[in-house]
């Protein structure tokens, strides 16, 4: 029986480090602690995982739930399932938060489920209100519509938290924590879903959903060779470039690029965006972006209206005069 | 037989929706319904299914749990080639949360459905967005499950699914019964959707062979309310497009360009990380 109040974070590394989703939750759920005078927690499952349990403590975590057994060495959402439910009913957390990963939303769901309580997805803000519940802010209708949820009855609290929402904690090595080893439950059951190939695929070393600028290009830019000249742009603002789906279509740069309902949801301080219409598909994905600069001949454009400056021009001139200014302005 | 249960769900059509970018209102009551594309593209992989294997082999029922109004999709289905449609309306079931819909999708698929081999459901709705229904439909019924597939091949009483997965392909297998999301996020792969003719549509609306079932049909409780049974509760909703400045710029592209410089250029290089010189009017007088 444990009297503390916990908040549990699920300890999602595959990838790591370049996915740090973890390390930005346990961030967070260090403020939310100290509202509510509770420990912060991180939950590992794996084969030898003991570096990443540090790994965690240096972020933040105050007592490091670990399992460690060969049988965990694939990621399994049945088994990982299994066990996130089998501790949580042991050491009744307030709260537990997943990583909006994809293997995150697969396995919160299942838990919530089996834990009997909700569960809100892709929340892009946590807050605590002054009876410690957990508030969970979370977008819906493609970022149109925000929705402040809360959980009154059930415990668990959980939610899963888009990646890049909030900072990771700087790695503090002095930090300490404790490790609490727990063996494999003798009544785990055998999973019924085999793997039978996993591969990581080439990562890449930036991407755009975590992008502080970003830039975007639509059908306006005119032509492949054209749109190739945001990349230029993109070198000197130390930016990364998307596109809207026409342009993806037309092949002027890869379906990786491609912002909104159907592609990327971005979150970049500065956001310019060159012929772009401003079709609800797309802006679905903007609403997190805080300055933006849009550029298009048409001053109606939808994407014009929602720009905190907008340029009436032609795109390909405006891209070229950037380029100029800023080969003038960047101070070596 | 393989009987394959499909998922869908009505959603509002967001490219017609009356909606104000400035305060990003939606009304959504007025809003036409239309399928959720990714459930769209989990019917296509049944319909896949049952062209590759004869078709007496197979057969395709969608289900929807909605207000009366999510029929039309329905029809549409068995315009594209479903074999049955049913529809689960009932007031009671009114703000179901995701846990709760998939309890009533559950109690459908066990006891009306007992030999269904495979369920389909889109990985994530196009409204609601949550990915939560079909993991949570496959504890319901305690059967494996896998998300996100962009490619299935069925073999006698087992599935093989191709997928990516933050980073990774992954090639999974589980026997059936299963259930099996399919990937919302493809765009120009094997499950793009087919298209059907508003003839089609139309004819498949005269045949009103949609079965439809309420609470009794499907023996809830009296006092079954999906609201209230919700854990979450939606306690606040508003637009994230807070009213900016917008201002318009116009004329000479080097003068927009500089003013755009010299009035946001701490904005720029802040997220730059890099100094940039704010005035630089030198040459211009
Ligand atoms: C189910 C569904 C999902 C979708 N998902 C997405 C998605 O994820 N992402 C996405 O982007 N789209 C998506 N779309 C498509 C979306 O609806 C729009 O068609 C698309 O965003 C439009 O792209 P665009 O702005 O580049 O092109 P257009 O709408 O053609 O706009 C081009 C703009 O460029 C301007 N322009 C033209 N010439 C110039 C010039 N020389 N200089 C400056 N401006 C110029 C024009 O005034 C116009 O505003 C989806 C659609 C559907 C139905
Ligand atoms: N009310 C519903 N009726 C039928 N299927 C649904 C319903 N809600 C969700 N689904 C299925 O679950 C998938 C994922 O939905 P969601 O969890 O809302 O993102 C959808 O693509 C549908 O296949």
């Amino acid at each position: 029986m444990i009297l503390e109040k916990q908040i549990w974070v699920w300890a999602d590394y595959r990838n790591y480090f370049h996915s740090r989703v973890t390390l930005q939750i346990l961030a967070r759920a260090s403020v939310l602690a100290k509202k509510n005078n509770a420990v912060v927690c991180a939950v590992v499952f794996g084969d030898r995982v003991d570096a990443y349990a540090g790994e965690y403590i240096a972020h933040g975590a105050q007592k490091v739930y670990v399992i460690d057994d060969p049988a965990l060495k694939v990621y399994n959402v049945e088994s990982y399932a299994f066990l996130l439910s089998t501790l949580a009913r042991q050491y009744a957390p307030q709260i537990l938060l997943i990583g909006a990963t994809r293997f995150g939303q697969e396995i919160a769901p299942r838990v919530a489920k089996q834990l009997d309580t909700g569960l809100t997805a892709d929340c892009i803000d946590l807050d605590m209100d002054d009876t410690g519940r957990l508030v969970q802010v979370a977008p819906s209708f493609g970022g149109n519509l925000i929705a402040k949820i809360i959980t009154p009855h059930t415990r668990p609290q959980m939610a899963t938290v888009r990646p890049g929402t909030f900072q990771e904690l700087p790695h503090d090595d002095d930090a300490t924590g404790e490790k609490i080893r727990r063996p494999l439950p003798e009544n785990m059951p055998k999973p019924r879903v085999r793997c039978l190939k996993s591969e990581l695929q080439q990562a890449r070393v930036r991407k755009i959903e975590t992008a502080d600028i970003v830039i975007t290009g639509g059908r306006g830019m005119g032509s492949k060779g054209k749109f190739k000249k945001l990349l230029d742009l993109a070198y000197l603002l130390n930016a990364e470039v998307g596109a809207t789906r026409p342009v993806v279509y037309a092949d002027w740069i890869s379906q990786e690029a491609l912002v909104g309902q159907a592609g990327k949801h971005i979150r970049p301080k500065v956001l310019f965006s060159f012929g772009i219409s401003g079709a609800i598909q797309h802006t679905a994905a903007l609403a997190d972006a805080r300055f933006i600069v849009a550029v298009n001949k048409n001053p109606n454009a939808t994407m014009m209206k929602l720009a905190d400056v907008a340029l009436v021009a032609d795109a390909n001139q405006v891209c070229s005069g950037i380029i100029r200014a800023l080969k003038d302005r960047i101070r070596n | 037989m393989l009987h394959i249960i499909v998922c869908i769900k009505q959603v509002p059509m967001v490219s017609e929706l009356p909606w104000d970018p400035k305060t990003g209102t939606l009304k959504r009551e007025t809003a036409q319904g239309m399928m959720d594309p990714a459930a769209r593209r989990a019917l296509e992989a049944a319909l896949q299914i049952k062209a590759k294997t004869d078709r007496d082999q197979v057969y395709i029922t969608t289900v929807s749990m909605g207000p009366p109004m999510a029929e039309e999709i329905l029809y549409e289905a068995r315009a594209l080639g479903a074999d049955q449609g049913v529809l689960l309306t009932d007031p009671c079931m009114a703000g179901a949360d995701t846990c709760m819909t998939a309890n009533i999708l559950g109690k459908f698929i066990r006891d009306h459905c007992p030999d269904a081999g495979l369920i389909l459901c889109g990985s994530m709705s196009s409204d609601s967005e949550t990915a939560q229904v079909g993991p949570q439909l496959a504890e319901e019924l305690d059967i494996p499950a896998i998300g996100y597939a962009r490619r299935l091949e069925l073999d006698d009483h087992c599935i093989r699914v191709e997928r990516h997965v933050d980073d990774f392909m992954e090639l999974l297998e589980m026997d059936l019964p299963g259930l099996v999301t399919i990937d919302h996020a493809g765009e120009s792969d094997l499950y793009t959707p087919r298209y059907v003719a508003l003839a089609g549509v139309e004819a498949a609306f005269k045949t009103r062979d949609i079965r439809v079932m309420d609470r009794t049909a499907l023996g809830l409780d009296n006092d079954f309310n999906a609201l209230a049974s919700s854990p979450t509760k939606i306690i606040e909703v508003y637009s994230p497009i807070t009213r900016k400045e917008n201002r318009v710029l116009t004329g000479a592209v080097k003068k927009m360009v500089d003013t755009l410089f010299d009035d946001y250029g701490k904005i720029i290089s802040s997220a730059m990380g890099k100094d940039l010189k704010t005035h630089d009017h030198e040459g211009d007088a």
